[in-house]
């Protein structure tokens, strides 16, 4: 044994410490930043900020209203269409597929999550957008007339661009992150329970239902926030399809905005104080928004955990 | 294509100085990106004739502002000119140092370029969202050999902060009331209607793309890239192509003499021949210099551009500044540019 190892423990439990610290240290640091940035616009607009819909750098009057729409909309839309996708895809991976194909398959899902982002921007503005516009839209257009609710999510000139689209895009951005955590918790789950509950008689969809999810329930929440976070805070395959305007439309192929797009195209021309402060203080509530998303999904988890054994 | 042009003068620059000797004189700047593809074809022209060295950083007009006010480089640049008071507050002078035309480019199915014509008020119209088809009257009776579709317009504008913008957006505050009282205008604006696209290739884009679109690019950018573009009625009533001598028609007109300051919008000139939508990008320093050897190699430089750039500038389409406005600018650095001990940096 060697008679340094407690030294060396020390050092070395010292050491991931200031690094577990310096993460704190970080957000610390960037919440400072970010609140000291914002100061003359949230002294100025207060809470008003939250519920406006102005953006108008000529008169200084600014409101987060749009973007947060914006950046909310887009974010479900991509959910909505994530999760079942990743979701199959995860589950034909590990528990249906033959061997021979796992293995492209999931190199395949890892290689999506590889491309850059304004890949997917130029994709989905120059080839996306345009299929969208001439075949899809019109198709939904014409087929939701006279059904409410769905009649105003989806009225508007077929342009191709908006918050659809958006919405759209960061689905396929996000799917190979949720999959590929769905697919490694899934393969953790042990055997033995799987072939006994098929041993009882159940049915793929049984056991996945009831014995594969309640095992990995954190693991698909964690890639489920995973890929949130990525769709919250995406900038640049948005900004190219969202058509950047700072309004609220309740049709989804009106032009919207997001935060983070918001950020990108106006940060570099904006002057005067209040200009740049109100910028800061989007990038703020962006990071507000990812911490409320994050707490909440714990929050989730805890009530499962709670109903745990109780039946379902 | 602009910025492969820039890319192209970069490597330039690159290669030149590798070939040079390590220790040289730089200069450096910040600021616009509308000017950056052509000063840096000058830069690397300058370097190859003299080794000394500008970098140019286009972040923006606004970093640009934010970075001479900062002292952190030695000339700012600016599409939008200072006020004389934000000048003197800020102890700076400026000068304008080349210029260019915006035009307006459309997509309708048979109308090729030049085959439509627009006016000052019906463009606004059309960006107040107040025309919305293409058959409007007010569309038709400029253009009464033209066959007007009965297609919604949409209407595209820059998403980004742009001096771009803030050329256009002047322009139409000087042609509709309505414009100036309910928008006006900046770099950026609350646009009452439409899609922003990011840069003058993200408008394009979205032209292109969108059948009814209108949408405002740098004439250099959609001549490059062939877009389609619409003629203008001017302020003196007549039609005008957008063509070099149109902007330069326009600047001749610009009263830069009585402009205090420089600070002059080259929109709506007076002038048969003048383009209306033209504007120029500007040059900031200190009054006060420092470093005088510096801010004397920043001037030669830019003296060394108007009397040799004019040719670089038009193969990129830009246009240069007119010899009688440079010889006011010589002027103006001769009365205004001085070192700490008081005397002036420019002498010749």
């Amino acid at each position: 044994m060697n008679v340094r190892a407690p030294a060396i423990d020390s050092a070395f439990r010292q050491a991931t410490r200031a690094f577990a610290l310096l993460v704190l240290l970080l957000i610390a640091g960037i919440f400072a930043s970010l609140v000291a940035g914002s100061w003359p616009a949230i002294g100025k607009f207060g809470w008003g900020f939250l519920f406006s819909e102005a953006w108008n750098p000529v008169t200084e009057e600014f409101g987060a209203l749009a973007p947060i729409y914006g950046t909310l909309v887009t974010s479900l839309i991509a959910l909505l269409i994530a999760v079942p996708v990743s979701f199959g895809i995860a589950l034909f991976i590990t528990e249906l597929a033959p061997v021979w194909i796992k293995r492209p398959l999931g190199i395949a899902v890892e290689l999506l999550a590889a491309i850059p982002s304004i890949i997917y921007g130029m994709w989905g503005l120059l080839v996306f957008a345009p299929f969208l516009s001439r075949h899809i839209q019109p198709w939904i257009t014409a087929h939701v007339q006279g059904v409410p609710v769905l009649e105003t999510l989806f009225t508007g000139p077929p342009m191709g661009i908006g918050m659809f689209t958006a919405g759209i895009i960061l689905a396929v951005m996000i799917v190979p992150f949720i999959a590929s955590v769905m697919r490694d918790v899934f393969e953790v789950v042990p055997p033995v329970l799987k072939e006994s509950a098929y041993a009882m008689g159940s049915t793929t969809w049984e056991v996945v239902w009831n014995v594969v999810l309640p095992y990995t329930k954190v693991g698909v929440t964690g890639g489920v926030m995973l890929g949130l976070g990525r769709a919250l805070g995406e900038t640049m395959a948005v900004t190219f399809v969202i058509g950047n305007a700072h309004r609220l439309s309740a049709s989804l192929f009106m032009p919207g905005n997001t935060i983070a797009s918001a950020l990108a195209n106006e940060f570099t021309e904006a002057d005067g104080e209040l200009y740049t402060a109100s910028l800061i203080e989007l990038a703020l509530l962006l990071f507000f928004i990812t911490v409320i998303v994050l707490a909440i999904a714990k929050l989730f988890l805890l009530r499962l955990k709670g109903r745990e054994g109780k039946g379902t | 294509m602009l910025r492969r042009f820039a890319i192209a003068a970069l490597v330039g620059g690159m290669m030149a100085s590798a070939g040079s000797a390590a220790a040289q004189e730089t200069i450096t700047g910040a600021g616009a990106t509308f000017p950056y593809p052509i000063y840096s074809k000058w830069a690397s022209a300058y370097q190859k004739e003299t080794g000394i060295q500008m970098n140019y950083q286009s972040i923006g007009s606004g970093g640009g502002i934010k970075q001479i006010k900062a002292k952190t480089v030695d000339f700012g640049a600016s599409d939008a000119p200072l006020t004389k008071e934000e000048l003197d507050e800020a102890g700076l002078i400026q000068w304008p140092q080349i210029m260019g035309g915006e035009v307006l480019t459309f997509n309708l199915d048979g109308i090729a370029p030049g085959g439509l014509k627009l006016d000052g008020p019906t463009i606004a119209d059309i960006y107040l969202g107040k025309i919305t088809k293409w058959n409007d009257p007010a569309i038709a009776t400029l253009n009464p050999d033209v066959d007007l579709p009965n297609t919604l317009i949409t209407v595209v504008h820059r998403s980004d902060g742009s001096g771009t913008t803030f050329i256009f957006t002047h322009y139409l505050s000087q042609v509709s009331d309505e414009w100036k009282q309910q928008v006006g205008f900046n770099k950026a604006v609350a646009w009452p209607a439409g899609v922003g696209g990011k840069g003058n290739e993200g408008v394009a884009a979205y032209v292109k793309q969108i059948p009814g679109a209108i949408g405002y690019v740098e004439y250099a950018y959609a001549m490059e890239n062939k877009l389609a573009y619409a003629d203008m009625i001017n302020s003196a009533g007549s039609v005008v192509e957008p063509t070099s001598e149109a902007f330069q028609a326009a600047a001749a007109n610009a009263d830069w003499a009585n402009a205090p300051g420089y600070y002059l919008i080259l929109t709506d000139q007076p002038g048969e021949a003048s383009w209306p939508i033209t504007g120029a990008s500007f040059i900031l320093m200190h009054k006060t210099q420092a470093d005088p050897a510096t801010a004397l190699r920043v001037l030669e430089f830019f003296d060394w551009s108007f009397a040799n750039g004019d040719d670089m500038a038009g193969e990129l389409a830009y246009v240069p500044i007119p010899d009688s406005v440079v010889e006011l600018i010589h002027e103006e650095w001769k009365a205004d540019l001085k070192a700490e001990a008081g005397s002036p940096i420019w002498k010749q």
